[in-house]
């Protein structure tokens, strides 16, 4: 136990033992909720905003534990931007999907033509399709306006 | 006294969100830090946000989240349900008052870069005027 | 300075609390707010689409164009910030030998 506190103040990255720990525990955990609500969101109160949000504060924990550049190399930050990009075709294209298809901009029921599940299923599997790209393009943009605001734009290190 | 008493128990949510409202407007126009600014303005969106969404409110009413099941073999009451729009337009705006505390917070941080403070009439003097 | 500030502060919050007497009571079922727009909301919307939250229903079905652009909104946002704290590494001016 002794020998772990010195080797966690030799580092001299991050807080002390006690809260790398139970972050590093607790993480997964928080990322497997923020899922959940996502998912969730036809049945119990959530969607996609809550989801992006609880998903972002995950690496932002990471962040404020250890330091800044741990979290860059979990998320590198090429990844973070062609998630939020893929988080934000993702519901312009199905809008798009439907107008193409037949039906006018954002009517889920015409996505009928390509897959027969019936206009009413389909009308509740376009709400979920939605809230999935809102919860990832919530994510990224939390994740890289707390890099950008704690470091002041050089992204080396930060709070 | 006892219509008094009618009035307040009426209206005193609206009352309160008045008030709270008011706070955040003294704390944007009154202080010299444009940090507190922000919060002010911040607190502002709140009262807002919070105002709107106790005005749907039903007495008894429940919240609306049904039950899929008993919902389309029976009807639904709808003097029973708490009025659903305005936690759907109040989800929006909590969304646009985090992007405008974002970009204002980026904003000051290169006003400090560029005039090393953050007190407004510090600022004014180094402008000129 | 601050009086002044103060001063405008409780003229504005008088008028806004004399605007609150129009208001509907707290809680009234038949207020206008909760008129015929929402009252369809609520019947039609566990039938018309098989979701039985109303919130998420709405939010991506009936106004799905509000949601989108919101997203962009906030898309819109961290390229603001991205744009405005980046810094370049200015080039050495080159020195003639």
């Amino acid at each position: 136990m002794k020998l772990l506190q010195e080797r966690t103040q030799k580092q001299q990255i991050g807080q002390s033992l006690i809260i790398q720990t139970a972050v590093r525990q607790l993480v997964p955990f928080v990322q497997l909720f923020g899922l959940y609500v996502i998912v969730h969101g036809h049945y119990s109160p959530g969607g996609g905003f809550q989801g992006g949000v609880i998903l972002g504060s995950s690496f932002v924990m990471l962040a404020l534990a250890f330091d800044q550049s741990t979290s860059m190399r979990l998320m590198s930050e090429r990844a973070n931007v062609m998630l939020g990009n893929a988080g934000v075709l993702i519901f312009t294209g199905v809008a798009a999907l439907c107008a193409i298809v037949g039906g006018l901009f954002l009517d889920y029921s015409a996505l009928d033509a390509i897959i027969p599940l019936g206009p009413v299923e389909w009308r509740s599997f376009g709400i979920f399709l939605v809230e999935v790209g809102v919860g990832l393009a919530v994510m990224s943009i939390m994740i890289s306006l707390f890099w950008d605001l704690s470091s002041a734009g050089e992204m080396d290190e930060g709070l | 006294m006892d219509d008094l008493l009618a009035v307040i128990v009426a209206k005193y949510n609206y009352w309160i969100y008045v008030i709270l409202m008011m706070i955040g407007f003294y704390a944007m126009i009154g202080k010299r830090n444009l940090v507190k600014k922000l919060i002010g303005m911040n607190i502002f969106q709140t009262a807002i946000i919070l105002m709107f969404v106790s005005a749907g409110v039903k007495h008894g009413g429940k919240i609306p989240i049904l039950n899929k099941y008993e919902v389309l073999k029976n009807g639904i009451d709808a003097t029973q349900i708490v009025n659903p729009l305005p936690h759907v337009l109040m989800l929006t705006a909590i969304v646009v008052s985090v992007s405008i505390t974002g970009v204002a917070l980026a904003i000051l941080l290169r006003i400090y870069r560029e005039y090393g403070t953050l007190e407004e009439d510090e600022i004014l003097e180094k402008l000129g005027k | 300075m601050k009086a002044l500030a103060l001063i405008a502060t409780l003229v504005t919050g008088v008028i806004l609390l004399y605007g609150t007497m129009d208001f509907p009571a707290w809680g009234d079922p038949q207020s206008p707010a909760s008129g015929t727009l929402s009252t369809h909301y609520i019947e039609k919307a566990v039938e018309e689409t098989h979701v039985p939250n109303i919130v998420t229903a709405v939010l991506g079905d009936y106004r799905g164009y509000d949601t989108m652009f919101e997203t962009v909104v906030i898309y819109c946002a961290g390229l603001v910030v991205i744009s405005v704290l980046r810094r370049t590494k200015q080039k050495q001016p080159e020195k003639k030998a």
